[in-house]
This record gives C-alpha cells, sequence and structure tokens, in this order.
C-alpha cells in the first residue's frame, strides 16, 4: 500500500513520519486536555455538594493523572513547534503570518491552561473549596479555545483564505480571515467533540475493565457512569457534525472527498463505497449502496459528485490510506453509537447500565477503539490532501526543510516516543492501580515518603 | 518604534521572561543532578520539586510564546533559524520532553528505583536544554544562521566557539539564577540550613559563570567580531549593567540578602539579553536580514499587538495568582498532621526554622501595603513573599 508518490524523496518522507508520528502521540494527549478538566471538576462539584467521598476519591485521583497527561502533552506540544519549523520552513516562510497567527493565539489560551493547571493541582489544600473549583473552569475554557486556534490553523491548510499570492509572495495577508476559513467551524466542532469523546471513552474503559475484574463499589460505578454518560452524549452529536464536515469538504476539496470514497469517476447518482481496495483506478471489493454518495453528500439521489479523475494523476492522494482510514473512522464511530443506544435503552428500562458482561467488554474496548478512530480521521484529513501541505497552493515537497540529515530526525524521534508512550502508559497504569489516599493531601511533594507506601484506606 | 519593532520587543520580553523562569527551572534541576546520593540529596530535592512543581509548565510556555510570535511575525527569521539549526533545536525538543515527562513521572510514581531512574532523567535533561537552546542563541548572535531555508551549515552554525560559549553561559546562568532563588525559597519553608547549601553553590557558581564571561569576551572578539563591536559600542553600557548586577547580586547573596539577589540576578540576565538585542539592532539575524526585511504584513502585526495586549490583560494577573499562592508560606491549618509537611521528615520538628514558618504563615495587612512596590517586582521574580517573612523573623 503506497503512502506516498514515488517522487518523493526519503527526506520528506522521513519529514512527513516524523511529523505524522509527533502529532498522532500529541493529539491523544490533547484531547484530554481539552476534554478531561470537565470530568474532573465535575466529580469535584458533585462530591462537594452531595458530601460524596467517593466522588472526591474519584476527582483526587483524576487529577493525579490530569498532571501526568498534561505535562507530556505540554512537552509534546512543544517538540510540535519546534518541528513546525524544523521539517517545514517553506510552509513558515512563506505563510507563517497566515497560518501563525491562531497559535499566537493559541499559545495565551495554553499559558492560561497551564497556570491554573499548576494551581488546581496545587492548590487543593491551599485554596478554599469553591476557589479551587473556580481555579478550574479557566483550564475547561482555555483547553476549549486553545484546540479551537489550532484546528483552525489545520483548517486553512484545507481551504486557505485571507491573502493574495503575487509572484508567488503573499501580499495583503488578513490572519483573521485566514483563520475563520470555510473549514474553520465543522473541523474545530468535530475535533472538540472528538476530544471529548476520547477522553471520556479511555476513562470509561479503565473502570469497564475494573468492574469487569469484580469491583462494583461507588467509586468504582461512579468512574465508569460519569465519562460514559458524556461519551454517550457526544457520540449522537459526533454523527451528525460528521454529516456536517463531510458535505463540507465535498464542497471545498472535492478530490480529498473522492480519495475518502475512492471515487475514480466524477458523475451524478454515484453509489457510496464501503472498504475495498483502490487498484488501477477501481475499487474493488466494496460494498455498494447505490446514489448513496451522491444523497449523502448532495442530499439528492442524482447529485453530481466529482471523482479523482478530476485532477491529474499526481495531484491525487494516496487513496487507499484515506479510504481505508476514513472507513475505519466512520465504522468505529458507529459502533461507539450502538454502545450509546444500548446503553440509553437500559437506562430508560431501568436506570441503570445493561447487566450484560458484554457491555462492559464492549465499554472497555471503545477506548482504545475510539482512539484509533481519531487517528483515522487524522490520517484520513491530511494524507486526503497530499501531495499539497497548503491546499492548491503549495506541494508539501516544497514546504520540507533541505538540509541534510533530515532523515535521522525520524528515527530518534520513533525512538523518543517509543519510551514516552511506555512510561506514560506505565505510569498511569500505577496511578491507577494504587490505592487511593483518602484523607492525605493531593500532590506527593506534601505527604512523607511513608504515607506514600502505605496508603490510608 | 515601528510595528515590527513593537511585536519583536514583546518577543524578547518573552524571551527574558523565559530565561528568568524556565532557566530557573532548568538550573534548579541542575541542582537535583549534583545533589547526592538519595539520603543527602533528599532535603534540596524535595525544595527543588516543590519550588518547581506547580509553576514549571506555565514558565515554560514562555518558550512556546516566543516561537510562535517569531513565526507569526517574523516568518523568514524562524524559518531560516529553525532548518538551519534543527539539530540543536531537535536535541533541545528531546531535552524538554525528558525534562517536563520524567518530573511528572517521578512525582507520581512511589517506587524509590523508579524515582531515581526518572530523577536522573529529569536533572540530566535539566543541564542539556539550556545548553542547546544555548547553542541556538550563540549561532544566531554570531550570524551562522543566513537568510533562506536550510542555506547554513547544519552542524558549525551551532557547534562553533560562541555556541558553545553561549549553551555553557545558559547552564552556567540557569544554575545560578536557580541557586539565588532558592535559597529564598529554602528559607521561606523555615529550612535556613538549605538556604546555606544553596548560597554557597550560587557564590561558587557565580564566580564560575562569571570567568567564563570574561573568557567569552575573548572568544567572541576571535569568533565573532560583528557581535563582540555591538556588545562594546551600543550595546556596551547594558554589558555593563549586567557585570555590575551580577557582581552585585553576588555581594548580596553573600550578605544573605537574598530578595535583593534575585532582583539583581535577574537584572544582570535581562541586561545582557537585551544587550544581545542591542548589539545586533536592526537585524534579526546579523548581517542577513533586518527587523523590517523579516517582518510579516502590516495587518498580521497589528493584529498580534492587538492579540499581545488583550492577552497581556488575562495572562498578567493569571501569573500573579500563581506566583502569589505559591511563594507564600503554606498555611497552618492544611498541614495536616505532626511530620507531614513538607521537608517535615528530613528537618525535626524542633528545628529553629519551623515555628518561624509558621509564625510568618499570616503575614499583616500593613506589611501587605508597605511592600506593595516590591509586590510589582516579585510579581516578574516570583520572589515577594520570603522578604515579607524575613522582616516578620526580624521583629
Amino acid at each position: 500500500m503506497p503512502v506516498l508518490a514515488a517522487a518523493e524523496s526519503v527526506d520528506l518522507y522521513s519529514a512527513r513520519w516524523q511529523m505524522a508520528l509527533s502529532l498522532g502521540f500529541h493529539i491523544i494527549l490533547s484531547c484530554f486536555g481539552v476534554a478531561f478538566p470537565s470530568l474532573v471538576l465535575f466529580a469535584e462539584w458533585r462530591s462537594r455538594r452531595r458530601g460524596d467521598e467517593a466522588l472526591m476519591r474519584l476527582a483526587r485521583k483524576w487529577s493525579k493523572a490530569m498532571g501526568v497527561l498534561f505535562a507530556v502533552g505540554a512537552v509534546s506540544g512543544t517538540i510540535l513547534s519546534f518541528e513546525m519549523g524544523m521539517l517545514w520552513p517553506g510552509l513558515m516562510d512563506r505563510f507563517g503570518e497566515i497560518y501563525g497567527f491562531p497559535f499566537t493565539l493559541e499559545g495565551f489560551a495554553f499559558f492560561l491552561e497551564a497556570i491554573f493547571v499548576g494551581i488546581y493541582l496545587y492548590g487543593w489544600d491551599r485554596l478554599s473549596p469553591r476557589a479551587h473549583l473556580l481555579s478550574g473552569l479557566p483550564i475547561i475554557v482555555s483547553g476549549i479555545a486553545g484546540a479551537f486556534f489550532v484546528i483552525a490553523a489545520n483548517s486553512w491548510m484545507n481551504t486557505p483564505r485571507g491573502f493574495t499570492l503575487r509572484d508567488g509572495e503573499v501580499v495583503d495577508a488578513d490572519p483573521i480571515a485566514g483563520m475563520m476559513n470555510p473549514s474553520t467551524a465543522a473541523e474545530t466542532v468535530h475535533m472538540i467533540v472528538a476530544a471529548i469523546m476520547v477522553a471520556s471513552f479511555l476513562t470509561a474503559s479503565v473502570y469497564a475493565v475494573a468492574m469487569l475484574r469484580g469491583r462494583r463499589d461507588r467509586y468504582t460505578r461512579m468512574g465508569l457512569l460519569i465519562p460514559l454518560t458524556v461519551g454517550a452524549i457526544a457520540t449522537p452529536v459526533q454523527v451528525v457534525v460528521g454529516d456536517w464536515i463531510a458535505n463540507m469538504v465535498a464542497d471545498t476539496q472535492p478530490v480529498k472527498l473522492a480519495a475518502m470514497e475512492g471515487l475514480h469517476d466524477s458523475g451524478t447518482g454515484v453509489e457510496l463505497s464501503l472498504g475495498g481496495l483502490y487498484i488501477d483506478d477501481e475499487l474493488v471489493g466494496a460494498i455498494k449502496i447505490p446514489r448513496g454518495l451522491s444523497l449523502l453528500v448532495t442530499h439528492d439521489p442524482d447529485g453530481y459528485v466529482q471523482g479523482l479523475d478530476s485532477v491529474p494523476p499526481e495531484l491525487r492522494p494516496p487513496v487507499n490510506v484515506v479510504h481505508l482510514s476514513y472507513n475505519l473512522m466512520v465504522g468505529i464511530g458507529f459502533g461507539l453509537l450502538a454502545i450509546t443506544a444500548w446503553l440509553a435503552l437500559s437506562w430508560w428500562r431501568r436506570r441503570d447500565i445493561p447487566r450484560s458482561r458484554w457491555f462492559l467488554r464492549a465499554v472497555a474496548v471503545s477506548g482504545l477503539a475510539f482512539v484509533v478512530a481519531m487517528e483515522a480521521g487524522w490520517t484520513t484529513t491530511e494524507v486526503g490532501r497530499q501531495p499539497w501541505i497548503v491546499y492548491e497552493i503549495m506541494l508539501t515537497r516544497d514546504a520540507v526543510n533541505t538540509a541534510p540529515g533530515l532523515r535521522y530526525g525520524l528515527w530518534a524521534v520513533i525512538a523518543v516516543y517509543a519510551v514516552l508512550t511506555v512510561l506514560s502508559i506505565y505510569v498511569l497504569r500505577r496511578l491507577a492501580r494504587r490505592p487511593d489516599e483518602a484523607v492525605a493531601p493531593q500532590e506527593v511533594d506534601e505527604e512523607p515518603a511513608a504515607a506514600r507506601e502505605e496508603p490510608v484506606r | 518604534m515601528t510595528v515590527a519593532e513593537a511585536v519583536i520587543a514583546a518577543m524578547f520580553v518573552g524571551l527574558t521572561a523565559y530565561a528568568l523562569f524556565g532557566g530557573a527551572d532548568f538550573g534548579a534541576g541542575s541542582w537535583d543532578l549534583f545533589a547526592g546520593g538519595d539520603v543527602r540529596g533528599a532535603p534540596s530535592r524535595r525544595l527543588i520539586e516543590h519550588a518547581i512543581g506547580p509553576v514549571w509548565e506555565a514558565n515554560h510556555v514562555w518558550l512556546i510564546f516566543v516561537l510562535v510570535v517569531l513565526w507569526t511575525g517574523f516568518p523568514p527569521a524562524f524559518a531560516a533559524v529553525a532548518s538551519t539549526l534543527y539539530i540543536a533545536l531537535t536535541l533541545a525538543a528531546f531535552g524538554i520532553i525528558a525534562r517536563g515527562s520524567a518530573f511528572a513521572f517521578r512525582h507520581t510514581v512511589t517506587n524509590p528505583v523508579l524515582q531515581r531512574v526518572f530523577g536522573a532523567g529529569f536533572a540530566l535533561s535539566s543541564v542539556l536544554t539550556p545548553f542547546f537552546l544555548g547553542t541556538v542563541a550563540g549561532g544566531i548572535a554570531s550570524g551562522r544562521v543566513p537568510a533562506g531555508i536550510a542555506t547554513g551549515d547544519v552542524i558549525d552554525s551551532w557547534l562553533n566557539p560562541t555556541g558553545v560559549l553561549g549553551g555553557v553561559l545558559a547552564v552556567g546562568t540557569c544554575a545560578y539564577l536557580a541557586a539565588v532563588f532558592l535559597c529564598g525559597d529554602a528559607r521561606r519553608e523555615g529550612e535556613p540550613a538549605l538556604a546555606d547549601y544553596f548560597r554557597r553553590r550560587g557564590l561558587v557558581t557565580a564566580v564560575a559563570v562569571g570567568a567564563v564571561a570574561l573568557a567569552g569576551i575573548g572568544i567572541i572578539r576571535a569568533d565573532a567580531p560583528r557581535l563582540a563591536a555591538g556588545l562594546t559600542g551600543r550595546a556596551l553600557p547594558l554589558v555593563v549593567l549586567s557585570g555590575v548586577a551580577g557582581i552585585g547580586s553576588m555581594a548580596l547573596l553573600f550578605r544573605r540578602r537574598y530578595g535583593y539577589a534575585r532582583v539583581a540576578a535577574a537584572l544582570a540576565v535581562t541586561a545582557v539579553l537585551w544587550g544581545w538585542a542591542l548589539a545586533q539592532y536592526p537585524d534579526v539575524l546579523p548581517g542577513q536580514l533586518t527587523i523590517e526585511e523579516a517582518a510579516a504584513g502590516r495587518s498580521t502585526l497589528v493584529a498580534m499587538l492587538v492579540s499581545l495586549a488583550i492577552g497581556s490583560v488575562l495572562l498578567l494577573p493569571a501569573l500573579y495568582l500563581l506566583y502569589a499562592l505559591f511563594q507564600r508560606p503554606h498555611p497552618v491549618h492544611a498541614v495536616p498532621a505532626q511530620g507531614s509537611g513538607e521537608l517535615a521528615p528530613v528537618i525535626p520538628a524542633g528545628h529553629p526554622g519551623r515555628p518561624a514558618a509558621r509564625r510568618s504563615a499570616g503575614p499583616g495587612q500593613q506589611s501587605r501595603v508597605r511592600s506593595a512596590a516590591v509586590d510589582v517586582a516579585g510579581v516578574l521574580l516570583g520572589a515577594l513573599w520570603r522578604r515579607r517573612r524575613r522582616s516578620a523573623g526580624r521583629r
């Protein structure tokens, strides 16, 4: 399965993989940055209002996890800002004044987030309960705002606006117009909802595993129910948003949509293809739904859909990667919708989660499954834009750093991220398993070493 | 001052803040490296962790601030620097990853072996990261980053006399800042012995950094004559100020005036950074690219200035809150039980420092007003509460 066109140099190939790897890693942590604080804060708020000790233990446990996730997210985000120039200086050189602007705003959002994360995590016993709760609110707001700005920058790459090109030079740059491009609304909402789903289902899956192992106490149940409820609300919303963004892509990036659907021939009354492999300009072995694609993207069964044949072969993305990752994302999304419907039905009938262990098993895999879906979604949009880095304006190969030796960076990054991933998972698992310190202060540095070894239960 | 100059000045304010706050965090990490074995190093490690834990992430964002302002406001300069210096930047980025995650991991695990491994990762990367960032600064300042994408030598651009000097000075300066900051923190926590420990180290570091800086004059003259001319010409007053402030901070440290020593040390670092800026003005890449040539279009620069102004209104009170909260002695009621205060397992409760710390927990309203002026400096330094405590201690 060729991931890139044959014309790509090794350094370009390495740079793309390095970027994909760094982004793919960081994005999972960003999802937690966007959505997890709300869960933590909700647990703390309910516990303070109801005097619920189990919820308080949950909030404290989650806030520790939040500390680890935020730290790793902050540093993995920093390397991305380095990579923006180390890997893609051509992009930054020419378009930094438009493309870069949302990042300036994101810088402030992230600043506020980092400040209040510090206050919240280390303020458990320095602040009054009310002040502590309030200190969490800016984390939520700035996390969502930060996501908006970053995705706005990405959406500019898909539908670049806000400038005029004169002899290849940018003139009359309008960074605000660039930020508010046609893709911004749908992309930002799609990603923020996805972030909510990642954080919710991953958190819920931890407690689903605990329940499968026989823990049925209130702490575990609430650990499952709070995030699962949030995820269950977000999932149907995401289906609607998905339709919105697909239509936006069809309108603004028809070649990407054609690659997503594996559609070679432009035409009317086009069928929807699920699965299959794109070989020699033809989708082989796909399940076909007559007129499905026309109906979905034009809301008319006879509507016209542009195919890959509308552009010369060298300007087409690698179809199989885009088509299959798109199908994977949608498939997992509908799988989660089924879990959500199951939960809703059971809750409506008897105010409880389904009795079947299969439900818990499904929730247990839902977290990782949705991470896969989210990564597949990013693969769809990023690979689907190729060979362009700025759609129909700048080719990726024209943006890459021409310095020698770039390829070795990829190996270094693979090694660093492999170690970081293993350690992060190890530390978080240890944190999840460790019995909670019900009365001890939040932060380890405030506790004597002995108390940490022998938890108070 | 043009719009472009205003934006780059704002970026330099961010760079200064990163050098002072982020630098002190890195320096604290390097003191962790030299703290000694588990038992001997425990008190200083605990103080370091306690001091940087709540603030390092916020301090780190200054670097991101500098990067985004540079790439939005001066895209060709960012593209040239990042593409030519990518090796040094990659190494610095790995250091940043190792420092931040190892610190968070050490904080979370309870296994002593793992704590030691993560602690070593944290401490080692705290030395390497400022070194590589310093080589980047040296590479730029010595004019080895040409305009254009990857037009400079990917090795020589940072691995050269001025670059290495920049790296060594960065490591030393961070260590000195941290030692001075930690003296105050130690005294505030009621640990005069620990304050003396960092005072000694601060003084030794100051002598070493001063010697390197003096030798650096010769290195820069030989290696980067253009920079040398700038530093001894237009920027000379700032360079002299930096030297005077540096010596002054040593004297204050020697006399245990830790609050003023912080201000003087910060002034020394600030003066040398702005001296560098002034030395190469109006170039953003010396001899290669001027500020105006590199600047983005006017509407972008104006939009940036507006967002910088609005952002500061949100940011500065939040930063004040953060530093004020954690530079304050831990409230007595929050200490749950005997022996679970921050440093209690190491320092016996009967230690002379501890009662003083308790007494100072609620600074009087009168002294709050009186030291309002110092508070302003304190926002920038995160230093203010300790000073108040000392005056309370004297009475």
